[in-house]
Parts: structure tokens; C-alpha cells; sequence
């Protein structure tokens, strides 16, 4: 048996995540000239906490909130469940995608496996003017020709390394922490 | 191999397990409401696809499924067809005749047909009450009970059940009258077990000839001796089909005594509660068991069934899959 | 051959005796039988037996069998069949006449009985049809039959559902005073009948076979039995109301007979809760209280004795879906050992357990045997009481697999059957 995964080091505090979160507004507001016909589209279910933040955050700025989407893309998964089968959930496009430019919003980049399922979704309900891509944290290890576009912060990581980020309303803390496999 | 998946880790080993331990849907007996849950959950985000650009997901991708129908039944195959193709598994379609089965073809000789060609999953329609048990037994594959003679019918229920938790918001606690032909009816069946599963109350009625013994006992259900008994102060009226050959068998006198005596009326319905919604699974007599007016009218959500049914059916086609993994890129 | 059997514990239900005996066979008959070790010393053995621990008991009887033969040799033929009988104790079994042709003329009775006299095993007993092709519209010569060898009229696996025509039966039969064998089932209340008709056929959606099919028919033809006077034995009985009305009507004196199989005895309609084929019977295992009242009624005679209604059947019409699958059980090889747990479980005594198997039997059919008297014929099965097994089907003397008793610990069986003082079966 591994050894179990403890916490090793902090990677971004409450500040650093805020932080992120505002210079990443100023530049999806800049790229887009404003926020017209922009949507956000959160991947469940970290990407739709991080998604949401964002969209106030834009909202404080702009005095408007863009549509914001939720994505659930087990269906188009191309990887096998590690155990047992996901749960699927509902995926919720409050807005139609045609000619949108889409913001798709999650907290770790890492293969990209996930980036390329969630496009292959969004695709599914139309075809938007643009697709660009905004993670909180950036660790490396693609497997995909695919990059963001908005990167909150990009960390360092072993393979054998995972990075969590946790959020008040979901783990009462606020921060991103790297983890690896525990000493014996 | 890491404790911790490659790929999305932090979403995989955070995500909920659909909580399905099962290879076969053979009856909503056997089933927990748990179990039940994880299906309508599942349908529910299931029924978005049908409304996109592309109607279809990878999901099934080179998985086979065969649609083994021993009786026919248009409704039931394409909807199970229509699941199918939404999740993109190849499916084939083998429909045993009445005249096939004269001249002596049994369900072994087909089973060994269907076993040749590797399926994933079979569907399967049979007119004997039992009928998928004895294919689970003997063959790999996954199979999915789609009408079992008496027996049950659960995907029917499932679709049931979705269309009342939409309208009522739950599926707890409720009054639920099934009327008509118990004694042949699966639907009848697999709804009285999955509603008692939710400690929803049952009752069923229907003419003395089609209620069959120990109904009580072996459905968890209260028999009424008349219609108006049964919907009295119910919030959902569930209406059988009646097959007209019953009639030749003695177990009604007449179409006008069975519509009148049995047959869900306006006039009937305004026993059951205000907000009462009313069901049937298809394909109706209209005249007959349901009059038109109710059956056309705003109580109705006859058409609602039929839309989750699709629905329902992804989502055990998915369920299901869970249980031969997922062969990996 | 001069048998000699010792030690054992005779079990002789004709003459209420249970006690360590030795017995002497001679000639195709009981020869002598004394305490132990006080034979007389001028009889000499070819073939001692030691039965010390074992009981010594008259060769059973079932009085319910089917063979299968002539027409159905796929399934079971006279000679398995009365080896099979053999290996599981029985010296005599009723051979039912539902074969292909059926059994209801003169060259059927004989051919029957030529094939069993050239098998080394169980004696061959025909029952042949109380009508013409087991149609239920005209009775068969049962003279002529009974000259044949028949020992006994029955249409088994239909009823003679027709008052008039069954009344008739009874009143020939009287003629010859001969036995009447009924198969009760009211056909227009079994209609594509699969199970008992209750809780549990209705949840598992099979048409339902209503107690009331056979009880229906037990009271009409008890009435009749009392009114025309004739001997009436009632097939496989089922039901706790079939008890009631056979307990009423010995009562009042009726000449009537009834018997019960293994598989009524000892299950439930719980055996079809899988839809497993092999507790698929005619008539369907009921419930629970019906199983106590059938256990009491063969306690306290009100139902003579236990009959197999040994039904083998191939693949062809086991594994198949359920309503498609033949009605019946194989019980040959397993009536006895499930007899002896009845004992194990204190619901017959010993000697009880042998009147049903043996004596009560043959007194029924009104054949020899089911009795250790001198003078009497050599039929003996040898019975250990304790040598534990685990039934298994694929090791069956009979081709017949059909058993929900598959897996079953039962406490003993049969080691050695003799019929008319030869040895057919015995077991290494």
C-alpha cells in the first residue's frame, strides 16, 4: 500500500487566491473588451466554486454579472473510473452558447484530459465564437496540446504530487495546498 | 500505482460514487432507495442531452447492446433504441415473433444466438414472468429486465417515479391509487415496490376477476373495492391499460360496463386530491380505462412519461456499464 | 439365494413390532425370523449380512413413479428407473400410465412388464388409465388390464374431471374391487396454472393454481367413493384443505387412501422464488401451513402414505423459462433418505416412517410385499439410519437431474435392497 497523502506545503493563502481571482477579472475583461457576450461555464465541481467567484468578482468591476454555466462532463470522461462508476450530475447552460465567447473556468490545469472533455461538452450545445480557459492553479504535466489562457498561479509539481484547493463554503479554509505521499 | 489517480485528482477521488452495486436490473425488488435515487439522479442530469446541439455522448462508445424482444412493443424498444444511440453503444435489435416461438424456439436457442455476438448488455422483453432471471443466469452480459410477463416492468416504474417526484417534488408520503388490471399488470408491480420503498401508501382496485389473491400481502398494498375508494384524497391516480382479450377470458362482461364501472372519469377523479396528477403508461384506450377529457386534461402527465423515459433508460444503461469497467483509452 | 441377515433392528409395521431381529430368506420368501442369534441352526446362508446398527425393513413401495417408457426413453426407461428405485430402497414401484402410447391396453400392460422382468432392480408395478387414451371420455377394459398385470386405474397428470364418467369408474372399478387413483385438479380452474395461488405467485407475476382446484375435486369424489362404495386413493395431495375434507371423510368410513410426496413434505412455494425450474410440480408446492398440515396428516394416518411422483426430465424441459419448463420432481433416490430426517426431526417415528413407505403402500394396491412375516416375500431393504451424505444429483442412478433437493444433508439411506430374495442393490 502507498502511503497516504498528507498536505506538504501551501501554495496560495486567502490573499493569493483573492489576488488571483481580481487579476484574472482585469484580464478576461481587457482580452474581451468588456464583458459582452461573455459566459462563464464552471467544470464541476471545484471549477463551478472557482467560477462563481469570479463572476462576482466581475461583477464588482463591470456592475454586471455575466450568465454563468455549470458543466458536468463524466460523460465525456475518456479515461477509465479508478473504482466504481462516477456520479453524473446535472449540467446547467443557463444561456445559449451560439456565438458566446466562453470563459471555461477550473481550479487545477494538469493533463488537460479534463480541459479537452469539458470543450467536446460545450461543443455538444453549439458553437461558440471562442473558447478560452481560466484555472486557479497551473501544475504542469500535459498530456494534450492544450494551455489556459487566464492562470492564477502556475506551481511546480512532481507527478506523484497532487494540488488541492479549498474553499470556505466547501472545507470551512481557504487555500491551495500541494500534497504528497506521506513519509513512513 | 499512487494512492491518488493521474489524471483530474483532485476531482476523481473527491467525486461521489454512484452508490449501484449492481450487474442486472431484473425488478425494482432488490432494490434500495438508495439505489432508486441514484437512478433518478442520474436520469435527471441524463435529460439535458437530448436537448442539446448534438444529442449524444461518447459514453458508450463500442459497447453492444441487444434489444431482445419476445412480445412486441413499439413504445419500450425505441425508447431503449433512442437511449442507446444517445450514449453511442451499437445496438442490434432481435425481435422473436409469435410464430418463431410456435414452431419451438425457447429462449435458450435465442440466448445462444445473442451470446455469440459478445453483447455488453441485453435488453429483454419476454411474455414469461421470469424470463431475464433465467438469461442473467446464463449469460455474461448485463441484462436489463424490459417487462417480465406479470412479473415487473422497472424501468417502466422508474420513469414513473421521475415524472412524480417533477411534479410533486418528492416521492415520499404520498397517496397513490393503481387501478385496473393487477392481476396482469408489472407496471402495477414494480410501482407498488418502488412507492413502498419511499413509504409512500398504495392502493390498488380494479374489477374482483383482475385482483389477484394475497394482493395485500405480497404488494404491501390496500385493496378498495371501487374506483372512487381507491382515489379518494390520493395525489396520484395511476390508470392500468385493459387488454381487450381479457373480455373473451370472462374477466369483464363488456367495454361499456368496464368503462363505466372502472374507467377513470371526471367525475371520478374529483375525489382524489386538488392537485392530483394522473398517469398511465401507454398505450391507452381512451373510452375504455381513461376517458378522454382526463386523459387529454391539465392533470394529465401521460406525455411527461414518455419523455423520461428516455431519461431513465441512459442512466441504467450507464449505471449498469459501471459494472464491466470501462475499457481504458 | 439364502439370505441371512443379523443384528439388525427389524422394523415390521404389519406387526407393530420394532425390535433387534435376525431374519432368514429362502426360495423368494421370509423364511424365518427369530431374536438375535436364535435362527434355527439347520439353516444355512449362502450370504450372511451383518446388519448390526442398520434396519431391517420390508422392501418399500412407492406407489406414485413415472418411467417414461415406452415413448419417452430420453428422459428415463424402465430399466433406469427400476434401478434407481432399487438404489434408493424400494423392492416395488407404480409405474403411471402417462407414457406414449399410454398405458391403457392389454400389450401395453405386458410389454411393460416383460421390460421390468428382464431389469435387475425394483419390481414393476402398472397402473393403467381409467380411459381411453387418457382422454377422459371413455373407460379403458380394465378387466383385460388386470389380467394384464395392472394392479390399479388412474389417468395421472390429468384429472377425470367428468362426475358422470368418474362416477362410472368408481362403480366398475367395484367389480373387480381395484383402486381408483386420482389425479385432483379441476382443469378449468388450472387454466396455464404455474404456482400456488397466493402472496407470492402474485409478486412473481405466475398465474396462479388455486388449492381450491384440488380440494374441489377431493370432496366431489369423496362423495362419490361414499356413494358408489368403491376404494378411492388420492394422488399427491397438496393441500391443508384436501387434509380436512380426507380426515372428515375417514371418518364416516369412506374407503379411502391418500398419499403425499417428499417434496410437499419438506418445501414451500419459497422454492420457486428464483423461478427454479426444478420446484416446478404438479400439484405446486404451497405454503407454509399447508406444509404443517400435510406433515400432521401423515402423522396421524389421515394420510396413508409418502409416494414420489418420481417425474424425470431431461434439459430439454428443465432449463428453459419457467413457464414453458415440465411439471415434476425426481424422488427415487431421494424419498428415503428425506424420510429419515423426518424421523431426525421427530415427525414419524421409525416405524411410522416404514408404514408410509412400505406397508401402507402395498396394503393399498392390494399387492405382496410391506410385510416381514414368514411366508411372505423376500422383498428387504437394509437402511442405515446414520451415514450422513450430501445429495448430488449428477450421481443418480436415474437420468433424471430434476431435484430442488440438490445440495440437501440428510442423515442415511438405503445400503441394500433384496426383491424376492435377490440382492439388486448394494451398496460398496
Amino acid at each position: 500500500m502507498p502511503n497516504p497523502y498528507v498536505d506538504k506545503q501551501v501554495v496560495m493563502d486567502r490573499r493569493a487566491i483573492v489576488r488571483a481571482l481580481r487579476r484574472i477579472a482585469q484580464e478576461v475583461i481587457e482580452r474581451n473588451s468588456g464583458l459582452e457576450g461573455v459566459a462563464l461555464v464552471g467544470i464541476r465541481t471545484r471549477g463551478v466554486d472557482i467560477a462563481k467567484r469570479l463572476r462576482d468578482v466581475l461583477e464588482k468591476d463591470e456592475g454586471t454579472a455575466p450568465p454563468l454555466g455549470e458543466l458536468d462532463i463524466t460523460l465525456y470522461r475518456d479515461d477509465a473510473p479508478s473504482r466504481g462508476l462516477p456520479e453524473v450530475r446535472p449540467t446547467t447552460m443557463p444561456f445559449d452558447v451560439e456565438g458566446k465567447a466562453i470563459v471555461l473556468v477550473d481550479d487545477v490545469l494538469y493533463t488537460g484530459r479534463t480541459v479537452r472533455a469539458a470543450i467536446d461538452a460545450l461543443m455538444d450545445f453549439g458553437r461558440p465564437r471562442s473558447i478560452q480557459l481560466a484555472v486557479l492553479v497551473d501544475r504542469g504535466h500535459r498530456e494534450l496540446p492544450i494551455a489556459a489562457d487566464y492562470v492564477g498561479r502556475v506551481v511546480q509539481t512532481r507527478a506523484d504530487e497532487s494540488v488541492r484547493v479549498r474553499i470556505d463554503a466547501r472545507d470551512g479554509e481557504e487555500r491551495v495546498v500541494l500534497r504528497a505521499p506521506g513519509e513512513r | 500505482m499512487q494512492a491518488e489517480p493521474r489524471t483530474a485528482e483532485s476531482r476523481d477521488d473527491e467525486r461521489e460514487r454512484a452508490p449501484f452495486p449492481h450487474k442486472h436490473l431484473l425488478g425494482i425488488e432488490g432494490l434500495t432507495r438508495r439505489h432508486v435515487e441514484t437512478i433518478l439522479d442520474t436520469a435527471e442530469a441524463m435529460r439535458g442531452i437530448s436537448d442539446r446541439r448534438i444529442k449524444k455522448v461518447q459514453t458508450l462508445r463500442g459497447r453492444m447492446v441487444v434489444n431482445a424482444f419476445f412480445e412486441n412493443s413499439t413504445r419500450t424498444r425505441i425508447s431503449f433504441e433512442v437511449a442507446e444511440k444517445r450514449l453511442s453503444a451499437d445496438s442490434v435489435n432481435i425481435q422473436v415473433s409469435g410464430s418463431a416461438m410456435a414452431k419451438g424456439e425457447t429462449l435458450l436457442d435465442t440466448l445462444r444466438n445473442i451470446e455469440a455476438m459478445r453483447p455488453d448488455m441485453v435488453v429483454l422483453r419476454h411474455w414469461c414472468s421470469g424470463a431475464p432471471h433465467f438469461l442473467a443466469h446464463h449469460l455474461q452480459s448485463n441484462v436489463i429486465n424490459a417487462g417480465d410477463g406479470n412479473h415487473e416492468h422497472p424501468t417502466q416504474a422508474l420513469l414513473d417515479a421521475i415524472t412524480i417526484r417533477r411534479a410533486k417534488g418528492r416521492l415520499d408520503g404520498l397517496d397513490v391509487a393503481i387501478c385496473g388490471d393487477i392481476a396482469h399488470s408489472r407496471v402495477a408491480r414494480s410501482n407498488a415496490h418502488l412507492l413502498r420503498l419511499f413509504g409512500s401508501r398504495v392502493r390498488v382496485s380494479g374489477p374482483g376477476t383482475m385482483m389477484p389473491r394475497g394482493a395485500a400481502e405480497a404488494l404491501g398494498v390496500r385493496v378498495c373495492r371501487s374506483l372512487a375508494e381507491a382515489v379518494e384524497g390520493v395525489d396520484v391516480v395511476m390508470m392500468l391499460r385493459i387488454q381487450k382479450e381479457r373480455m373473451g377470458a370472462d374477466m369483464y362482461p363488456s367495454d361499456r360496463e368496464y368503462a363505466r364501472q372502472f374507467g377513470l372519469t371526471r367525475e371520478v377523479l374529483r375525489h382524489a386530491k386538488r392537485d392530483a396528477i394522473v398517469m398511465h403508461p401507454g398505450p391507452m384506450n381512451r373510452g375504455l380505462e381513461i376517458a378522454p377529457d382526463v386523459a387529454d386534461g391539465d392533470r394529465s402527465v401521460i406525455l411527461d412519461q414518455v419523455e423520461n423515459g428516455v431519461a431513465i433508460r441512459m442512466a441504467v444503461l450507464y449505471l449498469l456499464s459501471g459494472a464491466s469497467e470501462v475499457p481504458a483509452e | 439365494m439364502r439370505i441371512e441377515m443379523r443384528n439388525g433392528r427389524l422394523i415390521d409395521p404389519a406387526r407393530g413390532m420394532d425390535e433387534p431381529r435376525d431374519l432368514f430368506l429362502a426360495d423368494g420368501r421370509i423364511a424365518a425370523d427369530a431374536p438375535p442369534g436364535r435362527l434355527e441352526r439347520s439353516l444355512r446362508a449362502e450370504r450372511t449380512i451383518d446388519a448390526k446398527g442398520k434396519w431391517v425393513v420390508p422392501g418399500l413401495v412407492d406407489m406414485h413413479v413415472h418411467l417414461r417408457e415406452p415413448g419417452e426413453e430420453y428422459k428415463e426407461t424402465i430399466e433406469t428407473g427400476l434401478r434407481a428405485a432399487a438404489a434408493g430402497g424400494f423392492a416395488a414401484v407404480a409405474s403411471m400410465p402417462n407414457t406414449q402410447p399410454p398405458n391403457d391396453a392389454r400389450s401395453v400392460t405386458e410389454h411393460v412388464l416383460r421390460r421390468a422382468a428382464a431389469v435387475r432392480g425394483a419390481r414393476c408395478l402398472p397402473i393403467a388409465a381409467i380411459t381411453i387414451g387418457r382422454e377422459g371420455k371413455h373407460l379403458t377394459e380394465f378387466g383385460e388390464l388386470l389380467e394384464a398385470g395392472a394392479v390399479g386405474f388412474s389417468d395421472d397428470g390429468t384429472c377425470v374431471a367428468d362426475a358422470g364418467l368418474f362416477r362410472r369408474a368408481l362403480e366398475y372399478a367395484r367389480s373387480f374391487d381395484t383402486l381408483i387413483l386420482q389425479h385432483a385438479q379441476e382443469p378449468r380452474l388450472t387454466v396455464g396454472a404455474l404456482a400456488h395461488e397466493g402472496p407470492r405467485a402474485t409478486r412473481l407475476g405466475l398465474a396462479g393454481w388455486p388449492s381450491v382446484a384440488e380440494e374441489l375435486i377431493v370432496a366431489r369424489d369423496l362423495l362419490l367413493a361414499a356413494y358408489t362404495d368403491a376404494r378411492l386413493h388420492i394422488q399427491h395431495v397438496s393441500s391443508a384443505g384436501t387434509v380436512d375434507l380426507l380426515r372428515a371423510a375417514k371418518a364416516k368410513g369412506v374407503r379411502v387412501t391418500a398419499e403425499v410426496t417428499p417434496h410437499h413434505l419438506w418445501l414451500t412455494d419459497e422454492a420457486i422464488e428464483t423461478y427454479d425450474t426444478n420446484a416446478k410440480v404438479n400439484p405446486p408446492l404451497r405454503e407454509e401451513h399447508d406444509r404443517g398440515a400435510l406433515r400432521e396428516a401423515l402423522r396421524d394416518g389421515t394420510i396413508d402414505c409418502i409416494a414420489t411422483d418420481h417425474a424425470p426430465h431431461s434439459v430439454l424441459e428443465k432449463v428453459i423459462e419457467f413457464d414453458r419448463a415440465a411439471f415434476g420432481v425426481v424422488g427415487l433416490e431421494t424419498a428415503l433418505p428425506l424420510g429419515l430426517a423426518l424421523v431426525r426431526d421427530r415427525v414419524l417415528t421409525p416405524l411410522r416412517l416404514i408404514e408410509t413407505m412400505s406397508t401402507a403402500p402395498a396394503r393399498a394396491l392390494r399387492v405382496p410385499g410391506g410385510r416381514l412375516a414368514v411366508g411372505d416375500p423376500a422383498d428387504v431393504t437394509i437402511v442405515d439410519p446414520e451415514r450422513p451424505f450430501r445429495i448430488d444429483p449428477s450421481s443418480f442412478v436415474s437420468m433424471g437431474r430434476n431435484t430442488p433437493f440438490g445440495g440437501y444433508e440428510v442423515p442415511g439411506r438405503a445400503v441394500a435392497t433384496v426383491v424376492g430374495g435377490d440382492i439388486v442393490f448394494e451398496l460398496a
